[in-house]
């Protein structure tokens, strides 16, 4: 006869029988899904709108040559008027940009004006800024004397691809893949502890105020009535990975029959870098430990969740139907979750600093920052250390602010005190 | 023998002697009612007995034994004053649930559901929300869900609250026979005339401490004023005596209290001398409301704060 089994399952399969479980669970990766599809599909449909540009150029800066380097942009030149004159005309002949090159000095160009009807968009700016330098760049080559073709052969600009030795066979693509998919996960983590632990707190309130909890610790100890909980509702977390890991694993296998044809057909087609980046990203996350990332991520989320779990269900003991009350005493528990995350946006960038390191070790915020790190090579010891740490401070807070749940959920009336509170904690039972 | 023995029970609040050193015994099979005005510490003795508190010192012995929550927690069904249950769950699934804590096996929990179900024509709720019933409905579930596993004690808080006429009587039925089935019940109110129709026996506490404990006519004769009624036509005239006090003088009725070291049959001489017609004569048993409300009498209405060490 085990009584805490028949309340988790209560709790789990009330939670999970819910539509809006459902909904939320297939939504999420469609909405992810989705999101990444349109994606490349406008990567593939690539950038064929040109914007139009009206050029009005009285040094004849750009030699009237149509065809520039920016295939975004195309620009029309207009002869026989002035900046003042087609200032009121260029929006009745169908453009929305207007460009105007004013007579300058090649050591100082100055007083280019760009006439708009809203604001321009940042690529367009700064495609037209390029065009504007180079050809101010050529002139000033001219006039020094200088073959411009002879100074393209000069200039040099390379890029750094990096290589990981300490990793097998890291083809250098999967930088900004475990970029991104630390990232993701530290936010999924971080989203998930919040989510599950407000679950909590608000079921034991609801317990309390509905008066439920009275009949059942007559029946059962107020310990397991509130492991039931945590744990029935840790499970339903647990569930909503496993089915979102099983969604992911359906979708790239299925992507991975579709995507190669598509993508090259599409790099073939356009030669944008978008599209051939996609690419690496995808080669670029299948390269990296997906199991080690999995695994890791379900430890600490159980850690992160079950101690932050029994601080919610500590809170929502003692407050009644009141949210305020209860948004009042769920600050302090929030803050070093929030605390956690800021680590680990700034874990991701520097994974060995310091900052990241201790973030990763204290079992407050070592859930979140150390998914931050997980794609990264973290120190053995740094790994063991930080869950270790995280499984005791689970086993303290529990003993702690289960005494506190047993004397709250039967009390009614005022708030206790923070004071009243930790006095509670740390009575002997 | 007694199901139910408690030892010089303390719990002592911050601010409040909750139960003050309180003993007693309850017999088994007989609904014994526990009163009080409010706030007198009987939820909190209740909550001693369901095992949801621990006594800060004492000692309770169920069935003969020490007492255990757990173990005993399958012997005792306790329907609290404020009522609990979850409003989102279906009604059928619910009290499978409360019945499997308790420690009934599925098969055993669903028989027990199916008999009470249909006992109190609650057939079709079966997967109805508790949000959809009524206050009286719940009312009655909650007590299906007491009594399920057949607990040998039955303890219920104010049972009858929210009940319309027809359905109290069908509780109250069932509460006698249960106890003629055995079970025991301790029944908490402040409502005097249900107690004084279904109790054997009281127990009244004030202020954390006992302050009778006794048979419902044990009580009463305890209590008793010496008044008797007679039902005869009297005229002013036959009252000029010392051996009785007249209390009330109605045309053909008369309440009279007895003097000092008067029996009855000296007040029935006395008329009969005088030559009246009597044709009733009995005596008069205070109500347990007057001698609840002369004990508690000049209690404060509301329990004041005090410090307790």
């Amino acid at each position: 006869m085990n009584k805490i089994g028949l309340i988790i399952s209560r709790e789990y399969f009330t939670r999970v029988k819910k539509k809006s479980f459902l909904l939320t669970t297939i939504l999420v990766p469609l909405v992810i899904i989705g999101f990444y599809a349109a994606i490349i599909a406008i990567a593939v449909k690539g950038s064929t709108d040109k914007q139009s540009v009206a050029v009005i150029d009285e040094t004849n800066l750009l030699d009237h040559k149509t065809d520039s380097t920016e295939k975004s942009i195309e620009l029309k030149f207009i002869q026989n008027e002035t900046e003042a004159s087609f200032v009121n005309k260029y929006k009745d002949q169908g453009y929305s940009v207007f460009l105007y090159i004013p007579k300058f000095n090649l050591d100082s160009p100055r007083n280019f004006i760009l006439h708009t009807q809203s604001s321009p968009s940042l690529s367009t700016t700064s495609a037209l800024e390029d065009i504007l330098n180079k050809a101010i760049e050529n002139k000033r080559l001219i006039a020094q004397g200088i073959d411009p073709q002879k100074y393209d052969k000069i200039a040099a600009s390379i890029k750094l691809s990096n290589i990981n030795d300490t990793k097998k066979a890291d083809t250098g693509n999967s930088v900004m893949a475990a970029y991104v998919m630390s990232f993701a996960c530290g936010i999924l983590i971080y989203m998930m502890m919040i989510i599950y632990g407000t679950q909590v707190m608000r079921g034991v309130t609801e317990e309390k105020t509905n008066r439920i909890a009275e009949v059942v610790v007559s029946s059962v100890k107020p310990f397991q009535l509130m492991m039931g909980k945590i744990i029935g509702i840790g499970a339903v977390g647990l569930t909503q990975f496993a089915i979102w890991i099983i969604l992911m694993f359906i979708g790239s296998t299925v992507l991975s029959f579709v995507s190669p044809d598509l993508l090259k057909q599409a790099s073939a087609a356009n030669n944008s870098g978008n599209v051939s980046q996609a690419a690496e990203f995808l080669t670029g996350v299948s390269s990296l430990p997906l199991l080690k990332i999995a695994l890791s991520f379900v430890f600490y989320f159980l850690g992160g969740y079950l101690t932050y779990a029994s601080l919610f269900a500590a809170i929502g003991s003692v407050v009644s139907e009141d949210q305020q009350e209860a948004q009042q005493l769920v600050f302090p528990v929030l803050m070093p979750i929030i605390l956690g995350f800021v680590i680990m946006t700034k874990a991701i960038n520097e994974p060995n600093s310091s900052l990241a390191v201790f973030g990763s070790l204290f079992p407050l915020t070592s859930p979140i920052v150390m998914m931050g790190r997980i794609t990264y090579d973290i120190p053995f010891w740094q790994m063991a250390v930080s869950m270790i740490l995280l499984v005791g401070c689970f086993l303290l807070f529990t003993w702690i602010t289960a005494k506190i749940y047993r004397t709250g959920i039967l009390m009614y009336g005022k708030k206790p005190s923070w004071k009243e509170m930790i006095k509670w904690g740390f009575r002997r039972s | 023998m007694n199901i139910l023995e408690l030892q010089n029970i303390k719990k002592y609040f911050a601010t409040q002697k909750a139960v003050d050193d309180i003993s007693m015994n309850i017999e088994e099979g007989g609904i014994f009612g526990l009163l009080g005005p409010n706030g007198a510490g009987k939820t909190t003795l209740l909550r001693m007995i369901t095992g949801i508190f621990y006594p800060d010192s004492g000692h309770i012995m169920f069935n003969g034994k020490d007492f255990n929550a757990m173990s005993d927690a399958m012997n005792i069904g306790y329907m609290p004053e404020e009522r609990g249950l979850y409003k989102k769950m279906k009604i059928g699934e619910q009290a499978l649930y409360l019945a499997r804590l308790k420690g009934m096996s599925k098969a055993d929990a669903m028989a027990s559901i199916k008999k009470w179900f249909v006992k109190f024509e609650m057939e079709s709720w079966w997967n109805k929300k508790v949000e959809d019933l009524s206050k009286g409905m719940s009312q009655k579930l909650q007590f299906v869900t007491t009594v399920l596993h057949n607990p040998k004690l039955i303890i219920l808080d104010e049972p009858f609250s929210g009940l319309d006429p027809v359905n109290a009587n069908l509780i109250k039925d069932e509460i006698f026979n249960l106890a003629r089935n055995g079970s025991t019940i301790i029944f908490s109110t402040h409502r005097m005339e249900q107690v004084e129709e279904i109790c054997d026996h009281i127990v009244l506490v004030n202020k954390g401490k006992k302050i009778l404990d006794g048979t419902v006519p044990n009580v009463k004769q305890e209590f008793k004023d010496n008044i008797y009624q007679l039902g005869a036509n009297i005229l002013p005239e036959h009252l000029m005596t010392h051996i009785f006090e007249v209390v009330k003088h109605q045309p053909n009725q008369l309440l009279l209290k007895l003097g000092e070291g008067t029996q009855p049959n000296d007040v029935l001489r006395y008329f009969i001398n005088q030559d009246v017609n009597i044709h009733s004569f009995n005596e008069v048993l205070p109500s347990l409301n007057d001698i609840f409300i002369k004990l508690v009498e000049g209690t404060a209405t509301a329990r004041a704060f005090e410090k307790v060490n």
